[in-house]
């Protein structure tokens, strides 16, 4: 189709280049589902291109992770499934799964082995493999502020401080979701970290949780997409603002903006693949390349997000266009990690859909 | 009278090569008939595709409940018999033990168990989380296997609620859209206050509908009159500031609201530095109801301005003078005569507003903050994130019902044949 609307002779010189490499008769475009913005440019940095440069695939991104769930749902109940490898958060993940709308996988004999020879299930980080999911990065949800909003001898760092509207006034900006929210709400209010989820389980803890938000609704600003944070904040209509660190560290290093992060309570949780159902041959030689050690490690080159491989993690160096040291701003770097969430996927899989209604009524209240 | 008269002196007349006239006549009609169906058949075809089997399948779905009953087959088979008022014996355990065996095969009980747990939360992981174990599970008897993975299949509750979605059809979905649910005896009981949300959201949507509607035909209506009744040259140059915006991209539009209405933003610079305000008491002028109710009106404006520009443009102003000649003061002639003969383009132009602001979700969901969102952003999440789309399909069909309704008042009060776009 393409050869037709080229000049032939162009067209003939293409063909020879390929037909040398000997990748012609295998050439295939793979249709690949992530989050658009800074992060699919990291990955196609990171495995992309040289995956394409490789195999001579073409790869093409499709930004529509946000609703990756929805679509693979659509498109497996339409009973024509476009997307070979979808980018998706592990909740969603769990859900397409139990609904036999992607692949299970055998991690040890589908993914590459560390350098080292330690094999994919000991060597991603414990817990983050799941039935159908093959994670890439550990990112988090962080609290970011306007460092210009406060004088310099009274800059927040703990979670508390979000809920401090004594020392820290003005207006917050949060996701108007109640995942984190709640977590939050509770941890500032003298939750230990451990006890989080049990706490929410129960009736008392979730009205704890909305109490200690009602503290600050008045001064909360509910914002539903990601884009518009680093703008809340550089215009210090808010100033604090919830984020994922990535986008904050983003607006920070590439636009200077003075932004920091409070990774005090940080809820992190992994991103990864999985492969919608009846794709497994046709990305399987991509999805160990793309997972393999090397790569994630050069992915946060790019990003401030985690590798999700410990045997990746020893090899993070710094930033590709400030060359700054990338192992600080880590979600899962020592300092940063020491009061950190784990996102229950499990508890959020039972309790979304109610505590979601009773968010918004809450909202609305 | 005339038509049966010919049609019998029509009876005993025959074409040239015999036919009967009478058949000749009704194939050239049928002949027509066919060509004129033709010629409309890719509008109806496209009616039918587009417009009519997405309805039907929306109000399908908001009813639909095939999961239990297909995926829990067994289950729901051997609980025919069951009184309700115990913990099922053997028999039932046995069959629910097959069940779970056959969707892990089979891999679909992530579906039964959404289901269930948009009813009773805890439901998905009870589910899977027993489905999982159930393989373990080497011989019978099955029921306290089953009540030693979780002590929840031990609750009537469970039970009653697997019985109760086990039909093929569901009116949850729309209790659930309004804001009430079935109690664990079956009854229809409202929803505890605290997750209260639908009713007062279908409320606000329509009369921040209606308001917008009223705000549009107050600035739309002098705008028109304007445009209708200056000298072209000036008129074309107002209509240029009318369409401009009705032709850049919706989201510019709304963020530059954003950019003017904000704490920061535009509008209260000015306030701050004309002295009107001060600095630490700036107004929110948006991520609030008057965000959403002057984002959308800027945007829907040009659908009331241009109906009634039409209308307005057909008028002929010696109508006016001459009322003012017989002796009507300027608002008197203004209100019995011209202000009727712009009914029709009222009509069209609220009509339009009024269906596009209950149908938009984009711009209150980037303004509208906490208490400017609608019922429509409610369809998109639980379409796009939440997943339930039976909720969804119920939420969106109410709003079909309400809005049908509407338009049947509408058209009793001001009928429908006196609406007129041009």
């Amino acid at each position: 189709m393409k050869a037709k609307t080229v000049i032939v002779p162009k067209a003939l010189a293409g063909l020879a280049v390929m037909s040398l490499a000997g990748t012609w008769a295998q050439a295939d475009t793979l249709n690949i589902v992530s989050w658009g913005g800074a992060y699919t440019a990291s990955q196609q940095q990171a495995y992309h291109q040289p995956w394409m440069e490789m195999s001579g695939d073409e790869i093409v991104n499709i930004d529509r992770s946000s609703n990756a769930l929805a679509g693979l749902r659509a498109q497996t109940q339409a009973g024509n499934v476009t997307w070979d490898l979808v980018d998706i958060l592990p909740s969603d993940a769990m859900v397409a799964c139990d609904e036999g709308l992607v692949e299970p996988i055998d991690h040890d004999a589908l993914l590459a082995a560390a350098p080292d020879g330690t094999l994919p299930s000991e060597d991603f980080i414990e817990g983050s493999l799941s039935e159908c999911f093959v994670p890439q990065i550990v990112y988090s949800n962080v609290i970011g502020f306007n460092t210009e909003a406060f004088p310099a001898d009274n800059q927040p760092f703990l979670m508390e401080d979000v809920f401090n509207l004594e020392d820290y006034p003005g207006m917050r900006a949060l996701q108007r979701r109640p995942i984190n929210n709640l977590e939050w709400a509770l941890v500032a209010d003298g939750v230990a970290v451990e006890d989080v989820y049990d706490v929410l389980e129960t009736e008392e803890g979730v009205a704890r949780a909305f109490a200690k938000l009602d503290t600050i609704k008045d001064h909360v600003i509910w914002w539903e997409e990601g884009a518009q944070v680093p703008q809340l904040l550089a215009d210090q209509e808010v100033v604090f603002a919830s984020a994922y660190n990535g986008r904050l560290f983003d607006a920070a290093v590439s636009e200077g903006q003075p932004f920091e992060i409070i990774w005090d309570k940080q809820v992190f949780e992994l991103d990864g693949w999985v492969v919608p159902a009846g794709k497994l041959d046709k990305v399987e030689d991509y999805l160990a390349f793309a997972t393999d050690t090397q790569r994630l490690a050069d992915q946060a080159k790019y990003i401030s997000y985690g590798p999700a491989r410990e045997s990746s993690a020893a090899m993070v160096s710094t930033h590709a266009e400030t060359g700054i040291d990338m192992k600080p701003h880590m979600p899962t770097y020592g300092p940063n990690f020491a009061t950190a969430i784990q996102k229950d996927d499990e508890f959020w899989s039972n309790y979304g859909d109610e505590l979601n209604q009773r968010f918004n009524a809450w909202l609305a209240r | 009278m005339t038509e049966n008269s010919m049609s019998k002196a029509g009876q005993g007349l025959t074409t040239a090569n015999g036919v009967p006239l009478k058949v000749s006549l009704m194939r050239t009609n049928r002949r027509n008939q066919i060509r004129a169906f033709l010629l409309v058949a890719p509008l109806l075809v496209f009616l039918v595709v587009a417009f009519i089997m997405p309805i039907l399948d929306m109000l399908q779905r908001s009813v639909d409940n095939p999961e239990v009953g297909t995926q829990l087959s067994r289950t729901v088979a051997a609980l025919e018999d069951w009184d309700g008022e115990s913990i099922p014996d053997e028999p039932v355990f046995d069959a629910l033990t097959q069940d779970l065996l056959a969707g892990a095969e089979a891999r679909n009980l992530g579906q039964v168990a959404s289901r269930l747990n948009y009813e009773s939360s805890g439901m998905r992981s009870l589910i899977m989380k027993t489905s999982r174990r159930a393989g373990r599970i080497e011989s019978g008897p099955y029921k306290a296997a089953i009540l030693d993975i979780d002590e929840d299949w031990g609750e009537l509750e469970t039970w009653r609620l697997i019985e109760r979605e086990s039909d093929p059809y569901t009116l949850s979905y729309y209790l659930a859209a309004l804001d009430m649910k079935y109690d664990s005896n079956g009854e229809i009981v409202s929803q505890p206050e605290y997750l209260k949300i639908y009713q007062q959201l279908f409320v606000r949507t329509f009369w921040m509908s209606i308001a917008i509607t009223g705000l549009c035909l107050l600035l739309g209506y002098p705008i028109a009159f304007l445009l209708a009744n200056t000298p072209l040259r000036y008129s074309n140059l107002l209509m240029i500031l009318v369409l401009l915006p009705f032709w850049t991209s919706l989201l510019v539009r709304t963020t530059t609201w954003i950019a003017i209405l904000q704490q920061q933003g535009v509008l209260n610079d000015i306030f701050v530095g004309l002295g009107i305000i001060a600095d630490d008491s700036r107004l929110s002028m948006i991520y609030n109801k008057t965000g959403t109710l002057v984002a959308m009106t800027h945007i829907l404006l040009p659908f009331m301005i241009l109906p009634l520009y039409s209308v307005m443009k057909t008028i002929p102003p010696y109508y006016m003078r001459a009322a003012r000649s017989l002796g009507a003061q300027p608002f008197l002639a203004f209100r019995r005569v011209y202000f009727p003969l712009t009914i029709p383009g009222i009509g069209a132009g609220s009509i339009l507003v009024f269906i596009l602001a209950i149908g938009y979700y984009i711009t209150p969901a980037l303004v509208g903050g906490q208490d400017g969102i609608f019922i429509t952003n409610f369809i998109a999440f639980h379409m796009q994130t939440s997943l339930n789309w039976g909720l969804a399909a119920a939420i969106a069909s109410i709003l079909l019902f309400v809005v049908i309704a509407f338009y049947l008042v509408y058209n009793r009060l001001i009928g429908v044949d006196n609406v007129k776009l041009g």
